[in-house]
C-alpha cells in the first residue's frame, strides 16, 4: 500500500482550542518531546494513556516506551493522551480525528496504536479514542488501513473484558516487548503485508510476544463458567508469558524526560528505582504480576537524578517503586543525594508507607532542611487479625511506635491508608481503626508535647484482582461497604477527646463494584462496556463523569441473554476448580502457590519475604527464567559535587 | 521540637527586565503554564537566581500584565531578580534557548529605573477576524467609536462584572487582511491600562453588542487571533487618534548609557 502524506489536523483543531477548557493539554510542546519525519520510518506507532492529558502525561511507562521506539532507526512514536466531553463534542461537530499531541497526526494513520492500561476504568476512553480516531470498535471490523490496537499495562493481564476491542495485549515490561513487536510489524509489511490483517495478528501471536484474543475461543459452561479457552489452531500458544525486563542499568529511561506547560498531576521528575515487590500482600496486584525484585544500582540511580535535573530543570526528585525504602541501598542513596542537593533548591521525594522507624528516618533525610508536613503510613487493615489475612506484617506496637518517631521529629501530620472490604473482614475488624487513630493521637499529644498534631484516615473499597490470592474471593457489596464506612466515621467523629484531631477520608463503594467487573470480567464483559460507553460513560475514573446507575443498567441489558450477571462477576467466590478468565495468560505465579496462599489467608497465617528468607515458590523465577536482583552493588556513588548553585554565592 | 527555615534570604545583586514573546501553539499557555516554564528553564540555563526566605524558597521573579490565555504577544514583561551579575544579553540568549520554541525572550535590561509598573500605560493589540471583510467590519467599529459608553459583561472570579470598554479604548482602525479563499479584516486597537482591565475580548464583546444581527455571527467563528503587539508608555501622535505605544524597556536603556 503506499503511504499517503499525512497531514497535521492542527489547523482544523486550532480554531476549536479557544472554546474549550485548558487548551494547552492539546498543543503538545514539550521540553524534550521528539518530532520526526512521517516519511522516515517504516513502523509509526501512537501511544495512548487513556485518561486526561494532565494524568496521562507524567505516566512514566508512556515516557519510557515513546523514548525507547522513537530510539531506533526507522521507528516513529507519538503520544495521543483522553480528550475532555467539551473537546469530543466539538470535535465530532467539525470532524477532527483523534489526534497526537506531537505533530497532530490523525491516530488513524498509525501502524500500531498502543495503550497503556494502568487501571480498568479507562476502558471507555479508548473506545471514545477509537471512535474518533475513525477505527471500528470491534477488532474483527479492521481491515488492513487499520492500526493494530495493543493493550499494555497491569490491567492487560486480564484484557478479556476488552478482547473484542484490542487486536492484541502485551503482558509485562514494555521495552522488550515493543522492540519485538515493532520487529514483527516491519517484517510484515516489508514482506508485503502477506494474509492482510490477519496475517499480521497470526504472526503476532505465533511469536508468543503478545496474546491475540482473537485467536482463541472462549467454551462456557451451561450455568456461565468458563468451560475452557483454546487456541484456533495449532501453533498458536496454549499460554501466553508476560516479559520481564532483567537489568534496570541498561534501560535508564526516560533519559530526557519530558517537561509539560500544562500543569498534572505530578509536577516533578521521577526515577524508578527497582521493579517488583515480593512483600506479598495478597491484595496487591502490581506486586503479584511484577516480580522478581529488579534493583536499579545506587550509581544508576544517582546517574539518572543527575541527567534528568539538568534536562528537565524540574525541582523535585521522586524516587519511585512499590515500596521504596525497600531498596537495599536505600540509606546511603537518600544520604547520598540529599548532600548532592543541599542548598539547591531541590527537593527529594520518597513515596513510602512502610510503619518502621527506618522510613521515618529516610523522610528525616529528605527534609533536611525543608518543611516536615505530613507523612504516609499503609496498614491496609484495621485490625491485628485483618493484617494477617492481606499478610501486611505490621503489628499495633510498630505501628504506635513508628508514629511517635515521626511526632518526635517534627511532623505534624500522619496519613494511614486502610482498605475496607477485605476477604473475612467484620464490622468489629474496621472499627478497631477509629480506636487505632485515636491511639495515635494520644502518643503523638505526649511526644511532641502540642495539641495540633493531626491523623488523616483514608479508606478505600477492596477490589479482588487476578494474579492474586484473592482473585478467588468475593468482593464485598457496595451497601455493606459504604454501611461499614459509615460506622468507622461516627466511631471517629464521637470520639470528644481525639476525635477533632482526626480526619476520615473515603470512597464510596460502587465505583469499586465497576472497577471489579472489569477487573475480573471475561469477554461477556466487553457487551457491558460497549453499552456503557453508549449510553455516555467516559472518564470513569473520575468522581464527577462516573455514574454507577449507567453501568448497572447497562450490564442488565448488555448481560440480559446470559445466565451472569454484575453480582456474579463481583460478589461471587470462586471455588479452585473454576476456570478463570486469565487462567491462559501466565503471570509466572504458579496457580497453586496462589490457592495455598489464599488458603493461609483465610487461616490467617503470613508469608514471609523471599528476599530476606528462603523461596516460597511463587513460581515465578523458576517458570520465567528470572532471579530476584538486589545489592550491595560493586559500582559506588560518585563524590558529591561541588556543585556552583545557582541562587548560592559561589 | 520545632524547625526553623534554615536558610537566609539571597538578596538580589542585579534584577533584569526581561520582554518575551507567547507564539503560535502556545499562545494557548496560561500564565501559570508560562510561570511554570519559566522556572524550569531559568533552572535548566543555571540562572543564578535570588531566593525569598522560607520553608519553600522562591525563584525572585515578577511579572506585569500578563495577556490572557488563548493570546499571541509580542510584547510580555518580567523582571528576575540575580544572585551574580550577568550581562543581559548573554542572560536573555541562554534563558531563550532553555524555553520552548513559541516562547521566547526577545530583549532584556538591567533594572536601572524605578516604577516600571507605571509604565505599562497601554497595548496595542492586532485581532485577526479571519471571515469578515473590511467593509463589515468597519460598521461596528465606528459605532463602538462612536458612542460614549458600551458595557459588557464578563465572568471574573468575583463574579459576573458589567464594565465599560469604551473609556479605555483610545484608537481603533481596520485594515485588509485574508487572501481570496478567505477574507480577513485585521483590527488593530490602542487599550489603556485600567482596573478591572479591557481586554480585547471584552472590545470584540463591544463590537457585537454595536454591530447588526447578521454580520454578528461573523465575529465569532473562526474565532479571531489576538497579538498583542506593544505595551508601553502612551504617547499620544500628531491627530487626535493616533495614539503611540512606546517600548517601556527604553528608560533603562537610556540610563545605563549614561
Amino acid at each position: 500500500m503506499p503511504s499517503t502524506p499525512v497531514a497535521s489536523v492542527f489547523p482544523a483543531l486550532e480554531a476549536l482550542l479557544p472554546l474549550v477548557q485548558k487548551p494547552i493539554q492539546y498543543v503538545g510542546g514539550e521540553v524534550n518531546a521528539v518530532t520526526a519525519e512521517w516519511d522516515e520510518a517504516d513502523v509509526r506507532w501512537a501511544l495512548m494513556y487513556p485518561d486526561a492529558y494532565e494524568v496521562g502525561a507524567p505516566n512514566q511507562g508512556v515516557q519510557i516506551l515513546y523514548e525507547v521506539l522513537n530510539e531506533q532507526p526507522g521507528v516513529l512514536c507519538e503520544r495521543t493522551y483522553a480528550v475532555w466531553p467539551d473537546l469530543e463534542a466539538l470535535m465530532r461537530e467539525h470532524s477532527v480525528p483523534q489526534f497526537t499531541v506531537d505533530a497532530h497526526r490523525p491516530v488513524g494513520a498509525f501502524d500500531v496504536f498502543g495503550l497503556s492500561f494502568s487501571t480498568e476504568l479507562g476502558y471507555t476512553n479508548m473506545l471514545t479514542a477509537l471512535d474518533l480516531a475513525g477505527i471500528p470498535l470491534i477488532a474483527t471490523e479492521r481491515d488492513e488501513s487499520h492500526p493494530i490496537v495493543v493493550a499494555g499495562g497491569h490491567a492487560a493481564f486480564n484484557p478479556e473484558p476488552i478482547a473484542d476491542f484490542v487486536d492484541a495485549a502485551v503482558l509485562g515490561d514494555g521495552e522488550e516487548a515493543v522492540l519485538k513487536l515493532t520487529e514483527v510489524v516491519r517484517e510484515w509489511k516489508q514482506a508485503g503485508r502477506p494474509d492482510g490483517r490477519a496475517g499480521l495478528l497470526e504472526s503476532i501471536a505465533r511469536s508468543g510476544v503478545a496474546y491475540v484474543p482473537s485467536m482463541y475461543d472462549v467454551e462456557y459452561l451451561p450455568d456461565g463458567r468458563i468451560r475452557r479457552v483454546v487456541p484456533q489452531r495449532a501453533g498458536i500458544p496454549w499460554r501466553v508469558s508476560k516479559h520481564t525486563l532483567m537489568d534496570l542499568d541498561e534501560w535508564p529511561y526516560p533519559k530526557a524526560p519530558l517537561v509539560p506547560l500544562a500543569e498534572t498531576v505530578h509536577e516533578r521528575m521521577s526515577v524508578e528505582i527497582f521493579r517488583g515487590c515480593t512483600r506479598g500482600c495478597r491484595f496487591c496486584q502490581a506486586g503479584m504480576i511484577t516480580r522478581p525484585v529488579r534493583e536499579r544500582s545506587k550509581a544508576g540511580i544517582a546517574a539518572m537524578v543527575d541527567n534528568g535535573l539538568a534536562k528537565t530543570g524540574y525541582e523535585e526528585v521522586g524516587l519511585l517503586s512499590l515500596s521504596s525504602a525497600d531498596h537495599s541501598e536505600i540509606a546511603e542513596v537518600t544520604t547520598y543525594l540529599a548532600d548532592c542537593y543541599e542548598g539547591s533548591q531541590t527537593s527529594l521525594s520518597l513515596p513510602s508507607t512502610r510503619v518502621d522507624a527506618f522510613n521515618i528516618d529516610l523522610a528525616n533525610e529528605l527534609s533536611r532542611n525543608g518543611r516536615r508536613s505530613g507523612l504516609t503510613f499503609a496498614p491496609e487493615g484495621g485490625s491485628e487479625r485483618m493484617r494477617k489475612v492481606i499478610n501486611k506484617q505490621v503489628t499495633e506496637d510498630d505501628l504506635i511506635r513508628t508514629v511517635a518517631t515521626a511526632y518526635g521529629a517534627g511532623w505534624r501530620q500522619v496519613k494511614l491508608y486502610f482498605m475496607c472490604g477485605l476477604p473475612t473482614e467484620t464490622d468489629e475488624d474496621v472499627l478497631q481503626i477509629a480506636r487505632l487513630a485515636a491511639e495515635v493521637i494520644r502518643v503523638g499529644r505526649e511526644v511532641s508535647g502540642r495539641r495540633d498534631i493531626r491523623c488523616t484516615v483514608s479508606i478505600g473499597g477492596f477490589v479482588p484482582k487476578p494474579h492474586t490470592p484473592f482473585q478467588w474471593a468475593a468482593q464485598l457489596d457496595h451497601e455493606t461497604t459504604d454501611a461499614r464506612l459509615a460506622k468507622l466515621r461516627d466511631a471517629i467523629r464521637t470520639n470528644r477527646e481525639y476525635g477533632k484531631s482526626i480526619g476520615f477520608r473515603y470512597h464510596d463503594g460502587k465505583p469499586g463494584i465497576i472497577e471489579g467487573l472489569l477487573s475480573r470480567g471475561d469477554r461477556r464483559v466487553g457487551r457491558v462496556i460497549l453499552q456503557a460507553w453508549l449510553q455516555g460513560a467516559r472518564f470513569d475514573g473520575w468522581s464527577e463523569h462516573f455514574d454507577f446507575d449507567r453501568w448497572a443498567s447497562a450490564a442488565s441489558t448488555a448481560l440480559a441473554d446470559e445466565p451472569v450477571d454484575l453480582d456474579w462477576f463481583t460478589t461471587r467466590e470462586r471455588d479452585h476448580a473454576e476456570v478463570l478468565p486469565w487462567d491462559h495468560l501466565d503471570s509466572g505465579l504458579d496457580r497453586e502457590w496462589l490457592w495455598e496462599d489464599w488458603q493461609d489467608a483465610l487461616d490467617e497465617r503470613g508469608v514471609e519475604d523471599c528476599r530476606w528468607t528462603p523461596c516460597f515458590d511463587c513460581g515465578v523465577c523458576d517458570q520465567m527464567g528470572t532471579s530476584i536482583q538486589v545489592g550491595p552493588t560493586d559500582l559506588g556513588l560518585p563524590a558529591v559535587a561541588t556543585r556552583v548553585v545557582a541562587g548560592q554565592p559561589a | 521540637m520545632d524547625r526553623k527555615p534554615p536558610r537566609e534570604h539571597v538578596a538580589p545583586v542585579q534584577r533584569v527586565r526581561l520582554r518575551y514573546a507567547k507564539r503560535g501553539r502556545l499562545r494557548f499557555a496560561s500564565h501559570r503554564d508560562f510561570q511554570r516554564a519559566l522556572e524550569r528553564a531559568l533552572r535548566r540555563a543555571d540562572v543564578p537566581m535570588a531566593f525569598s526566605a522560607g520553608f519553600s524558597p522562591h525563584p525572585k521573579i515578577s511579572y506585569a500584565n500578563a495577556a490572557p490565555t488563548g493570546t499571541a504577544s509580542e510584547a510580555e514583561y518580567l523582571e528576575i531578580g540575580l544572585s551574580q551579575v550577568c550581562d543581559p544579553e548573554d542572560l536573555r540568549e541562554r534563558i531563550d534557548r532553555a524555553l520552548p520554541p513559541g516562547l521566547d525572550i526577545l530583549d532584556a535590561v538591567v533594572a536601572r529605573t524605578p516604577d516600571f509598573a507605571d509604565r505599562l500605560q497601554a497595548s496595542r493589540w492586532r485581532i485577526e477576524l479571519p471571515g469578515l471583510t473590511v467593509d463589515e467590519a468597519r460598521g461596528p467599529v465606528d459605532g463602538l467609536l462612536a458612542a460614549h459608553e458600551v458595557i459588557v459583561q464578563r465572568l471574573t472570579k468575583n463574579g459576573m462584572r458589567s464594565f465599560d470598554v469604551r473609556a479605555a479604548l483610545l484608537a481603533a482602525s481596520v485594515a485588509p487582511g485574508g487572501d481570496r479563499t478567505m477574507p480577513c479584516a485585521i483590527l488593530t486597537v490602542v487599550i489603556r491600562q485600567v482596573t478591572p482591565s479591557v481586554r480585547p475580548d471584552d472590545i470584540l464583546a463591544a463590537l457585537r453588542s454595536v454591530a447588526p444581527s447578521p454580520a454578528a455571527t461573523g465575529w465569532q467563528t473562526p474565532p479571531p487571533l489576538v497579538t498583542r503587539e506593544m505595551q508601553g508608555p502612551l504617547a499620544e501622535g500628531g491627530s487626535a487618534d493616533e495614539f503611540v505605544v512606546g517600548d517601556p524597556l527604553a528608560a533603562d536603556r537610556e540610563a545605563d548609557q549614561t
